[in-house]
């Protein structure tokens, strides 16, 4: 399978060798309708509902309710979560919200820019909150805790409130956008399986499409995770190369002057 | 730049379709729907103080019938409900016949949905508030099969009967490892009463919901019910050992134990060379902690010396504390070369609140995957391409430099040439 899939890439990356110009405009995520965006949100890692890059995922809940949802996100991407939680009119106190994002290893992931913890006043109908996380990497060393390609989880509850607040009905909308980083975040080497968590249990029993079984995180992108071969340093390199070639000709036409050289004599 | 290779994938695919053709027939499918089906018992205060008409001008027993009617109406195909009351039966004073008033209304079992609401219609608010009772039974009602479990309970009343703490039955049920999650719902909720159910939710990892309309009732327990039948990976029990030479050896897959306050927990796991280790650990807090808590877990060889470690802190209000990590074992060129005994040790730093029992342990969660292990990077770079104006300003002054030297040369080989 692995290699097929290089073999595949090999041959895309001839063909588009031909056309650098293509290179710059992929759009990062694909903005797919919300009509099946999911309405609800699971309570655990383990039953944390799954939503798309690009899709805006509601859900009901309960002050207090730890809120769960998991997205995919592959190299080269920056997601940022943004996470509305409509607030019942008649709550007493202020009430202080957070998002937390973790990766398919359940490590927290830090948020790079955004109010990834917000309180909301008194009365406040509703809080806005946010989390740019650093690029997803294709490698890391095992002692870092880099963001890789695969399951992403979101966690948003609320983290202080009033005690006659608890319970009380509350809206969320979470949203995944993501910004193509691109080459500059290309990294050398690459993970054998995107890190979602129970692959290994899933690509051993080869029948997964046996219903009713449950995995934990069946998390795929739209279009498949990428292969990690294709970067657009191959761009950079290639036409560095060319241009260095016709530098070389510029500089060899140099020396050569205009004519016959000077030294040779008439008639030689 | 296009990273997704939309192209390649098809390409890949329908290589990998033909190579794979023939390796992979259909498995069959055994019927395991029984076995699996999701149950779920409703477990409804019928205590004298459900007659009080708060709920939209109505009773609270006349909102909750109204809301099971539509719950019942909407309960999908596969999840099998049962109802159970408390308090229902005894009217009396009797506080010891009053606290074991705790009936089966109807069987956990697939739903016939007239009988069901006729048993519903029957009820009238009437004695004691049993909630522990009435939650051990309940817990009984579901057992078997290998299914989600969830009780839903509805009061609107903190339990009459101590010194049986409701939360500390729940806790105790959810350490039987059956799998069981409670939810509750509070009707007109006071203080004291939201402290409770919402400790019998925080035990088994449940929700808790105040309800002062007929619609958030009927909604919320619709949520509940659709939730039971959304299919969840089962995780094994294992128990983990005191030390690494006891412990039990783990294959790829999820498994959960107790670790009490101040306890390592360890665990082995088999890695063959070329394979990649992950391990994701969490620990749940079912009680009232006090608000720093971390956890620890490390990967550690059998002599003993530490290989990776995942770590995580936290403060504040929490439902667990989670990390990672990853341990690619290098290739080895032997062929044969055994598999590394990786010992996995978990330690957690929740401490119990004042006044909290500490035991049975916090519920912990371990994800083992062992996979292929990466290419690892021999750049920083991707294959050690370059990129950006620099780059391609230094190709151009070697390039030109290398033609001027080239050119020099050429014309002094000429000219030697010409002087012979």
């Amino acid at each position: 399978m692995r290699i097929t899939r290089v073999l595949s890439v090999a041959l895309f990356a001839l063909g588009l060798a031909a056309g650098p110009a293509a290179a710059d405009s992929s759009p990062s995520a694909s903005p797919s309708g919300d009509g099946g965006a999911p309405t609800e949100a699971g309570t655990s890692f383990r039953t944390a509902t799954e939503i798309e890059q690009g899709q805006t995922a509601t859900a009901s809940g309960s002050a207090g309710d730890y809120l769960y949802w998991s997205f995919p996100a592959d190299t080269g991407q920056r997601p940022t979560v943004k996470a509305t939680v409509k607030l019942p009119e008649d709550h007493s106190g202020s009430e202080k919200w957070q998002v937390d994002v973790y990766d398919g290893l359940r490590r927290r992931q830090a948020c790079q820019y955004g109010a990834q913890t917000r309180t909301a006043a008194r009365g406040a109908s509703s809080v806005e909150l946010s989390c740019t996380l650093r690029t997803v990497r294709s490698w890391s060393e095992p002692w870092a805790d880099d963001p890789l390609p695969g399951t992403y989880y979101i966690r948003l509850t609320v983290v202080g409130l009033a005690q006659s607040d608890l319970g009380l009905p509350v809206g969320a909308e979470v949203r995944v956008d993501s910004k193509d980083i691109g080459g500059s975040a290309a990294v050398d080497g690459s993970l054998a399986k995107p890190l979602v968590p129970g692959i290994a249990v899933t690509s051993a029993g080869e029948d997964d499409d046996k219903p009713g079984s449950a995995v934990l995180s069946a998390i795929d992108p739209d279009d498949g995770w990428s292969s990690g071969w294709w970067t657009d340093r191959w761009v950079w390199t290639g036409i560095g190369g060319v241009l260095a070639a016709l530098a070389g000709i510029g500089g060899y036409a140099l020396t050569r002057g205009s004519g016959r050289p000077s030294r040779v004599p008439p008639g030689a | 730049m296009i990273r997704r290779q939309r192209l390649a994938a098809g390409l890949g695919a329908l290589l990998a379709a033909l190579a794979a053709g023939l390796a992979f027939p259909a498995g069959a499918v055994a019927d395991e729907t029984t076995a699996m089906a999701p149950k779920v018992d409703l477990v409804i205060d019928v205590s004298g103080s459900m007659r009080a008409k708060d709920i939209d001008g109505q009773s609270r027993m006349a909102a909750a019938k109204q809301a099971f009617n539509e719950v019942l109406d909407a309960t999908p195909e596969e999840v099998q409900l049962g109802i159970r009351t408390l308090g229902a039966n005894y009217p009396g004073d009797d506080r010891k016949t009053g606290c074991k008033d705790t009936a089966q209304l109807y069987p956990v079992g697939p739903l016939n949905r007239t009988e069901a609401k006729t048993a519903v219609a029957t009820l009238t608010p009437t004695g004691w508030t049993p909630i522990g009772p009435a939650l051990l039974k309940a817990a009984d009602d579901l057992q078997g099969g290998e299914g989600s479990k969830r009780i839903v309970l509805i009061s609107d009343g903190e339990d009459t009967c101590a010194p049986l703490d409701p939360c500390e039955v729940a806790r105790e049920i959810a350490a039987k490892g059956i799998g069981l999650t409670i939810d509750t719902l509070g009707l007109v909720p006071n203080a004291k009463m939201r402290a409770q159910l919402s400790c019998i939710a925080e035990a088994t990892g449940g929700t808790y919901t105040s309800v002062e309309h007929t619609d958030e009732l009927t909604d919320r327990v619709n949520q509940l019910v659709d939730r039971a039948a959304d299919p969840v990976v089962v995780p094994v029990a294992t128990e983990g050992a005191a030390e690494c030479a006891k412990a039990p050896t783990l294959k790829s897959g999820l498994y959960t134990d107790r670790e009490e306050f101040g306890q390592e927990r360890w665990y082995r796991v088999d890695v063959k060379p070329g394979q990649e280790l992950r391990a994701a650990v969490s620990v749940a807090a079912d009680r009232a902690v006090s608000p720093d808590y971390g956890v620890l877990l490390r990967a550690v060889t059998v002599h003993d010396r530490e290989i990776v470690r995942g770590e995580a802190a936290g403060t504040g209000r929490t439902d667990v504390i989670s990390t990672g990590l990853r341990y690619p074992k290098a290739d080895s060129d032997d062929e044969n070369a055994p598999a590394e005994t990786v010992c996995l040790q978990v330690t957690h730093s929740f401490a119990a609140a004042a006044g909290v029992k500490a035991t049975p342990g916090l519920p912990l969660e371990l994800t083992v995957d062992v996979v292929d292990g990466p290419s690892d990077a021999s750049d920083v770079a991707s294959f050690g391409l370059g990129r950006g104006w620099w780059l391609l300003g230094a190709l151009i002054v070697a390039g030109f430099l290398a033609g001027l030297v080239w050119g020099w040369l050429s014309r002094w080989r000429v000219a030697v040439w010409r002087t012979n």
